[in-house]
């Protein structure tokens, strides 16, 4: 008997329960996203094909507020996802061809174990720690967290690329004449450059849709796009912020859908 | 083959450990400038251990290494004018193949445009002039081979250093590839330093072969010195097939010797240094160096057991008593015809003259 392969579909329920999970993970996206497109000033009731709402958002009453937080919150992420990556990839070039230095695992799980902790803890955390330095809260203070809690984020992909380029393409760098410095930059870094960008993604769709210690560390009347919707939606849910999560979702698909093609041209081989 | 007797590599009392093991156990070999030489042995034995040292990619925990007369066990792999062909090859994926071939250059300070020109050279020179603009994943192994070859020739080091190169390749091709590696040691007059576990590519290739098992040197000299004059029990099992024989020596005179199998027949050889009368010793004959005859006449008598064809030749496998067997190889013509005959036959087994080979141990 040769098949040694699961067939899933020959498990009863196999397509129901997949059905069901698929739903349970979209049908509040796919609600959000129609609905944004709602001529009604309800969120429930359906009133025919509007764009309404998204000329709100850029036009409407709250669109200075929300264009302002739209722009500390790209800022922000871009700044941050960009030092995370860096930090990151240093990080990684370290562990992974640093060879065996003793606190080795302990380095892996140090910069793995934010993504456990619960965000709360980190958040408040983060807080105590700007008021124990005496350190204003502000956009800087948002900044430097983000920063912090990207770091994991952007070393997952990067870590997990490096591991799979052999050591001897440096190998032949030096022999060929390159220095380490040059081993690096002219073939390492090429090499690990889809784990970068991927790392960067992922730390960039991170930093923009965080929330919880964005809340916590950020100034009065400072706000990032999250923290900016939370404070319309206590005011009151309307439409407009449909469309906002809408925009905002459609930025993350990109990111992923972006990330996903290029960590699949592995130019390894 | 053409050298002068200068030195490229010299190896003095190497030694190798990792924690408690020994990898290497006080090597010390000479290797001549514009030679072709083979570390040989089979896997574990050290010699991948070696060639790393001589490249810089493994500290040399003791003794000394030298290039030309100068010391370089120290020095980084870069600053070292020695070049190696990588098992896997390692060539860089991202770039293009005359990238790969013009890195050296490069890294050694020629502008991208004199790289370009020499890599350009190299590649003719291993007939790959028009997979240029290529990366490495759109070419055949046996392409890939050649890149690798020609990236670490450009750069026109001291001395080349190949890593097992022909492993990944099918039989064929690395009959070829062995043939043109050779004719290139012999065009471009750079020593290279061959590392195979394959006996037979290195009896093909090699001016001289150093034969190493568990960290050391078994025997350094040329293919033939090698083969019919195997020093110990390892080496003539190694390399090649061989009958070894548990023999006594009765006599030794000058350069002959005499010596005595188990079952009474006396075996006349050469003498073998450290080995004196009375010493109970290990012989090795060839299998091609016996051959049958109808019974009567013959040195040993036994009965053949079984017959293998093997293309071009036929190995007959003869029982001489229940404890000694022997592997006599015929070649298959019409000339090794009348040697052959059918299981159960009883035959007479001939020894050449000094085909019985003594073992130091």
């Amino acid at each position: 008997m040769a098949a040694r392969s699961y067939n899933l579909r020959v498990y009863p329920g196999f397509r129901a329960v997949t059905l069901l999970c698929l739903f349970v993970l979209y049908a509040p996206l796919v609600v959000v996203t129609i609905y944004s497109f709602n001529a009604s000033q309800s969120i429930t009731n359906w009133e025919g094909v509007s764009l309404r709402w998204y000329a709100d958002v850029f036009t409407g009453p709250e669109s200075e507020k929300f264009k302002l937080a739209a722009r500390n919150s790209f800022v922000i992420a871009l700044i941050a996802a960009s030092v995370a990556t860096t930090i990151a990839t240093l990080a990684a070039t370290a562990i992974i061809r640093g060879g065996r230095f003793r606190l080795r695992t302990w380095s892996f799980g140090l910069i793995s174990l934010p993504l456990m902790v619960p965000e709360i803890v980190t958040a408040v955390a983060t807080l105590i720690f700007f008021n124990a330095i005496g350190f204003d809260r502000g956009l800087l203070t948002i900044l430097l967290a983000h920063i912090a809690f990207c770091i994991p984020f952007a070393y997952l992909p990067i870590s997990a690329r490096m591991q799979g380029i052999e050591a001897s393409y440096e190998q032949a760098a030096q022999d060929l004449y390159a220095t380490r410095r040059q081993a690096f930059t002219r073939v390492l870094l090429p090499l690990m450059m889809p784990g970068i960008i991927s790392g960067f993604i992922l730390a960039f769709i991170v930093s923009l849709d965080d929330f919880i210690i964005t809340n916590f560390v950020k100034g009065a009347g400072v706000e990032t796009l999250p923290t900016a919707i939370f404070g319309a939606v206590k005011q009151g849910i309307k439409p407009n912020i449909m469309a906002i999560s809408t925009m905002l979702l459609g930025v993350s698909v990109v990111m992923v859908a972006l990330s996903w093609l290029i960590s699949r041209r592995d130019n390894t081989k | 083959m053409a050298t002068d007797g200068t030195i490229a590599i010299d190896v003095r009392d190497a030694v190798k450990r990792y924690g408690d093991f020994t990898a290497l156990k006080r090597i010390s070999l000479s290797i001549r400038d514009n030679e072709f030489f083979t570390l040989l042995g089979p896997s574990g034995c050290g010699k991948t251990t070696l060639l790393r040292m001589i490249a810089g990619f493994e500290d040399v925990t003791e003794g000394a290494i030298f290039l030309f007369g100068d010391e370089i066990e120290t020095l980084p792999p870069h600053k070292r004018p020695i070049n190696t062909v990588f098992q896997d090859y390692a060539l860089f994926p991202h770039m293009t193949v005359i990238d790969n071939v013009g890195f050296g250059l490069e890294m050694r300070g020629k502008s991208k445009s004199d790289a370009r020109k020499r890599a350009g050279e190299v590649l003719e020179m291993v007939q790959l002039s028009q997979f240029a603009n290529r990366k490495p994943a759109q070419l055949s192994g046996g392409q890939q081979q050649r890149v690798a070859l020609a990236r670490a020739l450009a750069p026109q080091p001291k001395v080349l250093l190949l890593d097992e190169p022909l492993s990944a390749l099918d039989l064929k091709l690395r009959k070829a590839m062995q043939i043109e590696l050779k004719h290139l040691q012999r065009d471009t007059g750079i020593t290279f330093i061959f590392v195979t576990h394959d006996q037979e590519e290195a009896l093909t290739m090699s001016d001289r072969i150093a034969v190493m098992s568990s960290g050391e040197l078994q025997q350094l000299g040329d293919a033939r010195d090698i083969y019919e004059r195997p020093r110990n029990m390892f080496v003539a099992d190694f390399i090649g097939d061989t009958n070894l024989l548990s023999v006594t020596v009765n006599r030794v005179e000058g350069q002959s010797a005499t010596c005595r199998l188990a079952s009474g027949h006396q075996i006349a050889c050469d003498a073998v240094e450290g080995i004196a009368p009375g010493a109970y010793v290990h012989m090795s004959i060839r299998p091609e160096r016996l051959y049958l005859s109808e019974p009567g006449d013959g040195y040993l008598s036994g009965t053949v057991l079984e017959n293998i064809f093997v293309g071009t030749d036929i190995t007959t496998i003869v029982e001489i008593s229940p404890d000694l067997r022997l592997t006599v190889r015929t070649s298959n013509s019409d000339r090794g015809a009348q040697g052959i005959f059918a299981p159960g036959t009883a035959v007479a087994v001939h020894l050449e003259q000094g085909a019985g080979r003594l073992l130091a141990d």
